[in-house]
């Protein structure tokens, strides 16, 4: 108790400096937070897709399409037990760049029974699949721009020229976290309708394929067989599962992603100087100290306990400011990038690895101040007095 | 004549600087008998302080035996040092060497965390020393809201509150007025005659020796 109390009191002897230590380790501790929910949250939305989804594309690039009839041949392929389709629309709302979310055509009507993480209330769903211009947004773009259901919304083409009007019928919700909030869907027909009357030559065709298989573990014969029923003929196709495609898209990012990795370590590293320089500092303030403590009977183990349980004290309280202003952080930081992130989950793993840099930079941040103190004489230790 | 209680037996001292070798104390012998009041005299660098951080158990000597209260405390190891410094010695310091974090009371209590005390004796142990003192009044003051005077008193207090074998003062008077000064050989002088505690005070001033019953001088390391 009494050790505690000392602890305590040297911690606070020099206010400001103690407070800007604990300031640093904060921010470094909320960084290393920030990017590494930034990072998880990046693949979030991949790790969540059920195995059992494939996706087949032009085996050329995803920006080719596909022709609409081959979803009756892939349909005839064992183990398949669904077959839906989407066209990527890339619309803007109030035609306005910075209102970016996803969107784009589905089709049949049964796409969304493949989507089985996306929960929609079943009057909603019934609703939209009864209009032709009917929507569906996730909870995450309605909260955005304050939508509500039967509000209309009008998109502005990017690739499909004109305005765009439709009705939103239906809110999804991800029936667990990571699942992408932020999409907007409508009927692949509704978009095929007007194509057909402005470019009638690339009408009836598809961005890509999604297929829903009977058992995962086929997941590579079936898509050999898909792959193999549409070779050398004029848009060839590449299936892989729907996870493998979607990280193969976001493993554009890689580069960045792994800078980012390593300036959060590179943080946790700058401020474990900080935080060794203080209790350096704070030491060599103290020799004359910790000499009258083993003049009056004090052992090394209990300076050992004062020296370490200020580092940690320091070190705790700035992981744990850090960790508190996380939240607000995050929070902004999702209504800045609310088309990009449905929101962050701060996993278990992010936190632990901060706790655990945060005891080993305390830790760490004693080595010097302990071994001066216990390699400290008596009378060197007096002899610097005045 | 009473019992002995420090016996220093051809005692030297020496340091070494670079390849240096300094000596400081060179065969000292001497006897300090339980209940006296020697005062250490001699000039700056003369080895007073040496020899009062070896009879401590501070310092270890060079060659020679130190035996306080039966104890041959140059064969201790640290951790026995320690815990015997903790029984037996009382320590006085030129500057008082408070914790400045730590209020009179804190730093009064602060050999008795070693004991095994409880609580509340050890309260008991803390306001019996600052009344001794004449600091029961001063308790929860912290180091910088008291004078010098008062610093050192209560560093007195600290140094007799486990009522210790021996009390050990390096210049309690250095840093003090003459008022001040005068108070704490007034403190020290009535713990050796009304408690019969045994004192040994180094000193270079005059006035602050002439309380002590016994005087040796030292020069150049050596006892004249």
């Amino acid at each position: 108790m009494w050790g505690f109390r000392l602890i305590m009191r040297n911690a606070t002897r020099h206010k400001l400096r103690t407070f800007l230590t604990i300031l640093g380790l904060a921010i470094a501790t909320l960084a290393f937070i920030v990017i590494r929910t930034l990072i998880s949250s990046y693949y979030a939305s991949a790790e969540v897709i059920p195995p059992d989804r494939l996706i087949t594309r032009n085996s050329v690039s995803i920006i080719f399409d596909l022709p609409l009839a081959y979803k009756e041949k892939i349909e005839r392929v064992d183990g398949v037990l669904d077959v839906g389709y989407g066209n990527w629309f890339g619309g803007l709302y109030n035609n306005d760049p910075r209102n970016f979310f996803p969107n784009y055509a589905v089709g049949p009507d049964k796409y969304l029974d493949i989507y089985s993480e996306y929960l929609l209330p079943p009057d909603q769903k019934e609703q939209y699949l009864r209009e032709k211009n009917a929507a569906v947004a996730g909870q995450s773009v309605v909260n955005r721009f304050g939508w509500k259901v039967g509000d209309p919304i009008r998109l502005t083409g990017q690739i499909f020229p004109g305005d765009w009007d439709f009705v939103l019928r239906g809110i999804y919700k991800g029936s667990e976290p990571g699942v992408d909030e932020t999409s907007f869907i409508f009927h692949w027909e509704y978009l095929d309708e007007r194509i057909r009357e402005m470019f009638p030559e690339i009408a009836g065709r598809v961005g890509w394929y999604v297929v829903k298989i009977a058992d995962p573990s086929q997941a590579p014969v079936i898509s050999a067989t898909i792959d193999e029923f549409f070779k050398n003929s004029p848009a060839e196709t590449l299936t892989e599962t729907e996870k493998s495609f979607s990280l193969g898209f976001l493993a554009q990012m890689d580069t960045l992603i792994l800078g980012l990795r390593i300036m959060s370590y590179m943080i946790i590293g700058v401020i474990l100087l900080v935080l060794v320089n203080t209790m350096a500092m704070s030491a060599r303030e103290r020799m004359t100290e910790y000499a009258v403590l083993k003049t009056l009977g004090f052992r090394p183990f209990h300076l050992i306990g004062l020296i370490l349980g200020e580092s940690l004290l320091i070190a705790f309280s700035g992981g744990v400011m850090g960790l508190l202003l996380t939240f607000p952080a995050l929070d902004a930081i999702s209504r800045m990038l609310q088309g990009f992130f449905s929101g962050f989950v701060i996993q278990d793993l992010t936190i632990i690895l901060a706790a655990g840099f945060v005891s080993l930079v305390g830790l760490l941040a004693s080595v010097f101040p302990v071994y001066r103190a216990v390699k400290l004489t008596i009378v060197e230790g007096l002899r610097s007095v005045g | 004549m009473g019992k002995t209680l420090v016996e220093i037996s051809g005692v030297s001292k020496s340091y070494w600087r670079d390849s240096l070798q300094i000596p400081v104390l060179d065969n000292i012998s001497l006897t300090v008998v339980e209940g006296e009041f020697l005062a250490l005299m001699g000039p700056s660098g003369s080895g007073k302080t040496t020899l009062l951080n070896l009879i401590g158990g501070i310092d270890k000597p060079s060659s020679g035996d130190i035996v306080v209260g039966e104890i041959p405390i140059n064969r201790l190891g640290e951790s026995e040092l320690a815990s015997w410094r903790a029984r037996h010695i009382g320590f006085v310091f030129q500057f008082y060497n408070l914790m400045p974090v730590l209020s009179a009371f804190e730093n009064v209590e602060l050999p008795l965390l070693l004991t095994g005390l409880s609580r509340k004796e050890r309260r008991k142990h803390v306001e019996l020393a600052l009344s001794i003192v004449g600091l029961e009044d001063r308790m929860k003051h912290y180091p910088r809201q008291l004078s010098g005077g008062q610093e050192q008193r209560v560093a007195i207090a600290r140094a007799l509150v486990t009522d210790p074998t021996l009390i050990l003062a390096d210049e309690p008077t250095g840093d003090l007025d003459k008022h001040s000064a005068e108070d704490v050989m007034r403190l020290l002088s009535s713990l050796n005659a009304e408690f019969g505690k045994t004192i040994i005070m180094v000193t270079h001033d005059p006035r602050a020796a002439e309380k002590a019953k016994v005087h040796r001088n030292l020069d150049k390391g050596e006892l004249v």
